[in-house]
């Protein structure tokens, strides 16, 4: 156990003192920071309205379309016009044309819509949509429906809430959504870094030979698993500095937000009305989000979290120390090894992506047990709540497969760990494996 | 102090040991000769506890082999040359050491001593990459022999070590032993082996072929050539005369009486005699001997 110890205290500090890890500890965050305002940056700057240009032979959308939009606005030209698309094209302040053709036996025939470098979706679906709306309500008009009656037609909306039955809170299915699959990720990223740090480590050892004269001095076994703890705490080490520097950003951030915020609204502010209504839009939209994320159960989630970080590193480092012992000096060999590790990394992924979905479905309910993918499965259901019988019994079966592996990989690592030249073929390693 | 006993470990594809037996006194220097491949650092590696025989068992000291009780004593230096190359050479040394069984002030003590030894105090900051390859094999033997082993087993201690560094090693080994450590070590380089060692065992294809003390086993295989060097010509002796180098003569006796005519006649001739000797078989030539027409080892398929 001492020597286990020690080797554990070396993995651990020469990582922790190496630059690379302060550069990616510290760096990243603020990496992440910065592009995240860059994209921030760049959404605001793009908010600036496009304008569209209607030109409307048939006379009957003039005017209607809706000039309250966030990204459009529009203007309208008379439909007798001449050269109308080469006038468009020398005009520098319009974005889109669109043509409406006159209308055959009183129903719409056809438009166009032109723009330079070809339409986005997202302006195809603002004009269908409004261009439809209109002509809806003309439809309705003529069917004898009155305005009012219209207007309550469009202005209904059905607010649905959502509960969960055993603790009668609300939730909002998308900030689960976005929680589950936001922890669940970052399992995933966490087992690839990590476990693939345990094989490097490995890899060096057996190709710079140093094994063989560690191996006289401990037992395979106690490299190994000094190997992973050792990368073990790093990561944790890194996980805390990144929790801190979160929580401290948030702390920053709270005390500066207030000119963040009235920065960003620059624009509207010449306008109080609009400034009124768009913070009372941020209010309306983002209270009950603000308070379901104080209502998940932080309590549960970060111990899970933990759990599964540490079940989930522990079981994929065993198996990923067992591959470095197999590669020889060739990288691609260690490309080719990595396959049936990875394979249920990616599993994983791709059932979590059906868990957010649908997190009580029977794949989901698999993949949250199983545990070579319940470390990223179990994590994305977390936040929609999940029956305290599947937590405990994941937990446990985790820890058993953590238990399983490790002692295969210890067997694999021995052997392999000593041998040189020709890779061996899977079948020679079930025999490692088999022997005692 | 160590004794062999039917060792035999099977790879896959070959029998890389095949039922070796022999003993080694302590103090003693021994050689481990064999070509490449024949499985010297199997045995060496069964000999340190790395890997466990198939069949046979290693006494240590009179009691079975065991790694977790014994590696503290053995100090095991493999063919191929292992450090960390980034790590810092004096850290490198302490842990290392540790590992060994030093307590940190114990090894920090041990590795003071050995590297004013050798004259590698400045080595301690730096890594083990720039180091050249003949520095790093010196710091290698240092770190095997850091926590004083009862037994040294060094695969191929010499190879890419200039005259220099292996005149340093060699000294240090003939110290060692005469401390008590006993000393195994594996090598294809015989000049060496007859400088060293007290005694051998020559491997071949897994199989002992050969063993005993350095001296009888030369004995054993002499040719009774003799050197004789005059600085005039000898005539007569045609029959005796095996090759001849201006006046330098290897001439072949089946019997004293031989020899001693021929000095008889240098003497009568008034012929300078300026050295006549024995000549005795180099270990190379005897190694060359054993292993020649034995055809190179086969791949086996299972």
């Amino acid at each position: 156990m001492n020597k286990t110890w020690l080797i554990i205290k070396r993995e651990y500090w020469t990582r922790v003192k190496k630059k690379s890890f302060l550069i990616t500890t510290i760096l990243l965050p603020v990496l992440v920071a910065c592009l995240i305002a860059l994209v921030t940056y760049l959404a605001a700057k793009s908010e600036q309205k496009q304008l569209i240009v209607i030109q409307d032979e048939s006379g009957f959308f003039i005017n209607k379309l809706d000039t309250t939009d966030e990204s459009y606005k529009t203007i309208y030209i008379l439909p007798n016009v001449n050269e109308s698309k080469k006038d468009f094209l020398t005009r520098k302040d319009a974005d889109i044309l669109v043509h409406i053709f006159p209308f055959k036996n009183n129903q719409p025939d056809s438009v166009i819509i032109y723009k330079e470098g070809g339409v986005s979706l997202s302006a195809k679906s603002f004009i269908s949509r409004e261009l439809d709306n209109i002509y809806q309500i003309k439809q309705m008009q003529d069917a004898g429906i009155n305005k009012i009656q219209i207007d309550s037609i469009n202005k209904s909306e059905i607010a649905i809430k959502s509960y969960d039955l055993e603790n009668n809170k609300e939730t909002s299915s998308e900030i689960a959504m976005a929680m589950g699959y936001g922890m669940g990720f970052l399992m995933y990223i966490i087992i690839f870094i990590y476990g693939a740090g345990v094989m490097r480590g490995v890899m060096e050892e057996k190709t710079n030979r140093i094994a063989e004269v560690i191996i006289s001095s401990v037992k395979p076994f106690q490299l190994m698993m000094g190997k992973i703890f050792g990368i073990g705490l790093v990561g944790l080490t890194q996980f805390i500095i990144w929790l801190s520097l979160m929580g401290f950003m948030f702390l920053i951030s709270q005390i500066v937000s207030p000119e963040i915020r009235e920065a960003m609204h620059s624009p509207i502010i010449q306008n109080p009305e609009m400034q009124e209504q768009a913070l009372q839009q941020v209010n309306g939209e983002f209270a009950p989000i603000i308070q379901t994320i104080l209502h998940q159960n932080w309590g549960l989630i970060i111990g899970a979290f933990l759990f599964y970080f540490l079940g989930g590193y522990f079981i994929y480092a065993a198996m990923f120390a067992a591959v470095g012992s197999l590669v020889n000096e060739d990288p691609q060999e260690a490309q080719q090894l990595t396959l049936p590790v990875s394979m249920p990394i990616i599993f994983g992924i791709i059932i979590l992506q059906a868990t957010i979905k649908d997190p009580n479905s029977p794949l989901a309910i698999f993949g949250s047990l199983f545990p070579l993918t319940s470390p990223i499965v179990m994590l994305g259901r977390i936040p929609y709540g999940v029956p305290t019988w599947q937590i405990i019994t994941s937990m446990l079966l985790l820890i058993g497969g953590f238990i399983l592996m490790t002692w295969i990989s210890a067997k694999i690592y021995r052997t392999g760990i000593l041998m040189y030249g020709k890779k061996p073929s899977w079948k020679e390693v079930i025999k490692w494996i088999r022997s005692s | 102090m160590l004794k062999l006993n039917h060792l035999v470990k099977t790879y896959a594809t070959q029998k890389a040991v095949d039922d070796i037996s022999f003993s080694v006194k302590k103090g003693c220097i021994f050689g481990l000769l064999g070509p490449n491949g024949a499985g010297k650092s199997s045995l060496l590696r069964m000999v340190t506890g790395i890997t466990l025989p198939d069949r046979g068992e290693i006494i240590f000291n009179n009691e079975p082999f065991l790694l977790t009780k014994h590696s503290e004593q053995i100090g095991y230096m493999p063919e191929e040359r292992g450090l960390y190359k980034k790590m810092k050479i004096g850290e490198q040394a302490l842990y290392l050491a540790q590992l060994k069984g030093l307590s940190k002030s114990e090894a920090q003590a041990k590795i003071n001593f050995w590297f004013n030894r050798l004259d590698m105090q400045s080595w301690v900051n730096k890594k083990v990459e720039d180091l050249s390859k003949g520095m790093s094999q010196k710091l290698q033997f240092v770190l095997t022999v850091v926590h004083d082993p009862k037994l040294l087993i060094l695969d191929e201690p010499f190879s890419g070590l200039d005259p220099l560094n292996s005149e340093i090693i060699k000294k240090e080994l003939f110290e060692l032993a005469k401390n008590g450590s006993t000393i195994i070590f594996s090598t294809h380089r015989m000049e060496q082996v007859e400088e060293i060692c007290e005694e051998i065992v020559l491997i071949n294809k897994g199989k002992s072929i050969l063993q005993g003390d350095v001296k009888s086993i030369k004995e054993q295989f002499k040719l009774n050539h003799f050197k004789l060097e005059i600085n005039d010509e000898l005539k007569g002796f045609d029959n005796h005369i095996i090759s001849k180098k201006g006046n330098e003569y290897i001439l072949h006796f089946n019997n004293h009486q031989d020899a001693n005519a021929v000095l008889n006649y240098c003497i009568h001739q008034q012929i300078k005699i300026i050295s006549f000797q024995e000549v005795l078989p180099s270990l190379n030539e005897i190694f060359i001997n054993q292993v020649e027409g034995s055809a190179a080892r086969q791949f086996t398929n299972n």
